[in-house]
């Protein structure tokens, strides 16, 4: 076909292309919007954080399908607890903690809600405030002065001393995360080797169930 | 699945399995073919391996199910699509592992975009070996899993049958889309009892389809008292059956409003009819996207509010109330927000919309209706998609109206790849009836049609079956005329040749300095040659007035046709919604000759094209 040849649109010279500019501030924006065949944009909404309690077939690749969701369309794990909860029916319960827009927490709430082996998905948090509890292994290495106010801190924490030597103690805290946290930083000077945290366990308040 | 038993009993005096009823103990390989059959199944598209070859060895022994032999795993998924749209039914494909599933992976991923129920069965290495990078392992389920509804993998033969009948029920169910088994061979040579369909129900996924009758109410108030409305129908309404398509006409009719429907939605109400506005989005025409962006009520149908059809969002039709009818609660508010969701079945909310709207009988504010339609006149008199003829040189337009003209009276399936050929076609072939177009729409697969067409034709021997195609896309799965051959399926390929991937030229014309990178087609095959070396017809045409006759010639061959349709080589797809605006600033095409042309590019704009 001659024709398209000689009427192939001749490569614009390369002094066409625009000169390089100084470093955009956000990297995925467009250099000369709209330069793309997708709408770049910034987006700056509001976000929250939400508890959400997934009911679930506890069946092969049931969390693979839960966390691949999350990962695949770009949505927030803050936190993941996944035990089995009712034996004689195989059902599992997922809590996860996650951070979004109004708008996306409605569509992780609709995602979840659509895979096949998902019984329910109930959103704590816009439930009321629901009883958030969070379990952490907490390792202090230390002596003298330092050994001593650890102990007097995880006291006034009541956390439990669950495993002791003459250099280490290891302290099994539970409450709400922000309790954890604040214990984690007090003994961050204090000799903290190292932390093993459960993620959050969340139930609804009031005398009422999920009914998976 | 309510006919399954029916067809067990009829099947099973000529059948070659020894025990085809309910709670009889076969193989697994005997499972997969008799419950096929129990599922209504008559074609399954596929092609051997190591890991299948018991199931193959079952489908040899029996006529129940027909198989047909693919020459490439991706040409099966794309032609279960294709079985799948034409007919409403669950489209079947049957791979080994490995690279057989593998390939399956780009149809999975169609069919969910595009919500085409498909059940892909995958052999697996034997379960002993999973895990130990056995020959031909892959993690199946674990590649497929994002791109099915659902998937299993089997670990026990008295789950199989089960398993496969859960399978269809996903499938067809609700939002439909592709699901997969993956079995291993032990698990296929072993021996178990089987269960009928009858006895399978799916223990949690059960799927509103009954729309909330309040919402339904608040729809018809707001439809009744819209003064400049507009129905944006998709995809799911063709999903939801030919009665949703009826039920859909006969409310449009009623309201008198404008209608316009997504690329997947073509065909649920007739081209022909004076309400359509023809397709909206990107490349839909001037009027659909004016009345969607001046209207003050939008009635969503099955539609996703999708990224080509919205532009940009923020200014996507800025002053209407919208209400979205979706199965899947999912599709609400995920890019738009809707002001009336009903979460609900088309077929099945359109029958209780129309039951209020008959009781109720509204009263139309009919001047207001009347100013609505005077302006979308005018919209329309734009004629935005018109093109300069040429005495030399085929349009591409020109070929898909002469096309169009050519089979309009006939039973015709049109299927298309991707690209510039697949708006034409979308813009100027007129679909008067559902199920009558295939294409790939949200996964925008190139190779899609050709395979799709081979679907197409198994599901209907007798009907005309044309893949409008483009250069670049048709050599994605050209390998497939292969198939039409061997199974004397008469599909027509009829390909718009410009020798360039002509969308990606018509985006780097646009946006990247006319730097045409990559996208020209140097050393394309002779198609023609092409079509002798598989067997089949080729035929060119290269001037207009060639081309009906070329076109006459192509649809009396009573055999798989090449069609090489020399076009413009340089012509683009206009209208067009430039990336980043709103749908009242879209690009028509020069010939529009219209100050509105240089009004619609701005300065920025300006600096790109």
């Amino acid at each position: 076909m001659k024709r398209a040849r000689t009427a192939a649109a001749k490569p614009a010279p390369s002094h066409a292309v625009p000169a390089a500019k100084p470093a955009p501030r956000h990297h995925n924006r467009a250099v000369l919007p709209p330069a793309s065949a997708y709408f770049i944009e910034d987006r700056h909404d509001r976000t929250e954080r939400h508890v959400l309690s997934v009911i679930v077939d506890n069946e092969p690749g049931v969390l693979a399908r839960v966390i691949g969701l999350f990962s695949g369309r770009g949505y927030n794990i803050d936190s993941l607890t996944v035990s089995e909860t009712e034996h004689a029916k195989h059902l599992s319960r997922i809590t996860v903690v996650t951070t979004g827009t109004p708008m996306v927490l409605s569509q992780i709430r609709n995602q979840l809600d659509r895979m096949v082996p998902v019984h329910a998905v109930i959103d704590l948090t816009a439930e009321g405030n629901p009883l958030e509890r969070e379990l952490a292994l907490v390792k202090v290495t230390g002596e003298g002065n330092d050994r001593v106010e650890a102990l007097r801190i995880a006291d006034a924490f009541r956390a439990e001393v669950v495993g002791a030597s003459t250099e280490h103690f290891i302290f099994q805290l539970t409450g709400r995360t922000d309790k954890i946290e604040q214990f984690i930083s007090i003994m961050a000077p204090l000799g903290l080797t190292e932390v093993c945290r459960t993620g959050i366990a969340a139930l609804g308040r009031g005398p009422e169930g999920l009914d998976g | 699945m309510k006919n399954g038993r029916k067809a067990a009993r009829k099947d099973a005096p000529n059948g070659n399995n020894q025990s085809p009823k309910h709670g009889s103990e076969m193989t697994g390989a005997e499972m997969v073919v008799q419950a096929l059959a129990d599922q209504g199944v008559e074609h399954v598209f596929g092609y051997p391996g190591g890991a299948v070859l018991p199931i193959y060895d079952e489908i040899i022994q029996q006529d129940r199910v027909e198989h047909i032999l693919v020459r490439h795993e991706q040409g099966a998924g794309h032609a279960a699509e294709g079985y799948a749209r034409s007919t409403g039914k669950v489209g079947v494909a049957l791979v080994t592992s490995g690279p057989g599933a593998t390939n399956m992976v780009t149809p999975l991923t169609d069919a969910l975009m595009d919500s085409i129920p498909i059940v892909c069965i995958t052999g697996q290495v034997p379960t002993h070996l999973i895990g130990n990078d056995a020959f031909q392992e892959c993690d199946t389920v674990g590649i497929t899993r994002p791109a099915t509804k659902h998937n299993w993998l089997v670990r026990d033969v008295n789950d199989l049958s089960r398993i496969l009948h859960e399978a269809f029920y996903v499938a067809r169910h609700g939002r439909p889309g592709p699901v997969l088994v993956d079995i291993p061979k032990d698990i296929q040579f072993a021996r178990g009892i089987y269960t009928g369909p009858n006895h399978v129900e799916h223990k949690t996924y059960r799927p509103r389809t009954k729309g909330d009758p309040q919402a339904i109410r608040a729809a018809i108030d707001l439809i009744a008292k819209a003064k400049r409305p507009v129905f944006y129908t998709g995809g799911g309404v063709i999903n939801s059956g030919p009665r949703a398509a009826a039920l859909l006409r006969e409310l449009v009719r009623l309201t008198g409003y404008p209608i316009t429907s997504t690329l997947m939605g073509l065909g649920a109400y007739p081209a022909a009819d004076r309400q359509w506005l023809g397709m909206l989005g990107m490349h839909g025409t001037w009027e659909a996207n004016h009345v969607m962006h001046d209207c003050d009520l939008m009635v969503a149908i099955g539609a996703r509010f999708d990224d080509r059809i919205t532009g940009r969002v923020n200014a996507f039709s800025p002053g209407s109330k919208k209400i979205h009818i979706d199965i899947d609660p999912s599709s609400i508010n995920k890019n738009v927000r809707v002001d009336l969701p009903i979460i609900g079945d088309v077929a099945e909310v359109l029958e209780d919309m129309l039951l209020v709207w008959k009781a109720e009988k509204p009263k139309i504010d009919q001047a207001a209706l009347k100013a609505w339609w005077k302006q979308i006149d005018h919209w329309r008199a734009r004629n935005c998609l018109a093109y300069r003829q040429n005495r030399d040189v085929i349009m591409p337009q020109y070929a898909i109206e002469r096309l169009y003209a050519a089979t309009r009276d006939k039973d015709v399936y049109i299927t298309t790849e991707v690209g510039q050929h697949q708006m034409w076609a979308a813009q100027f072939y007129q679909f008067q009836e559902p199920n009558r177009w295939m294409t790939s729409g949200g996964l925008g697969t190139m190779g899609y049609g050709l395979p799709a067409a081979v679907g197409v034709q198994v599901a209907h021997p007798g009907s005309l079956v044309i893949d409008i195609a483009g250069d670049a896309s048709v050599l994605m799965t050209m390998q497939e005329m292969s198939t039409a051959v061997q199974h004397n399926l008469p599909i027509k390929i009829f390909i718009l040749n410009n020798q360039y991937m002509g969308m990606v030229r018509q985006w780097q014309q646009l946006l990247h300095g006319n730097r045409l990178s990559h996208s020209y087609m140097d050393s394309l095959p002779d198609f023609v040659k092409l079509a002798e070396a598989y067997g089949c017809v080729g035929i060119r045409a290269e001037r207009p007035g060639e081309l009906d006759d070329a076109i006459a010639e192509m649809i009396e061959v009573n055999k798989p046709v090449l069609f090489d349709c020399r076009v413009a080589a340089l012509a683009n797809c206009f209208p067009m919604i430039p990336s980043g605006k709103a749908h009242n600033e879209m690009l028509l095409p020069e010939e529009a000759d219209d100050e509105a042309v240089a009004n619609a590019i701005d300065a920025r704009g300006k600096v790109l094209v």
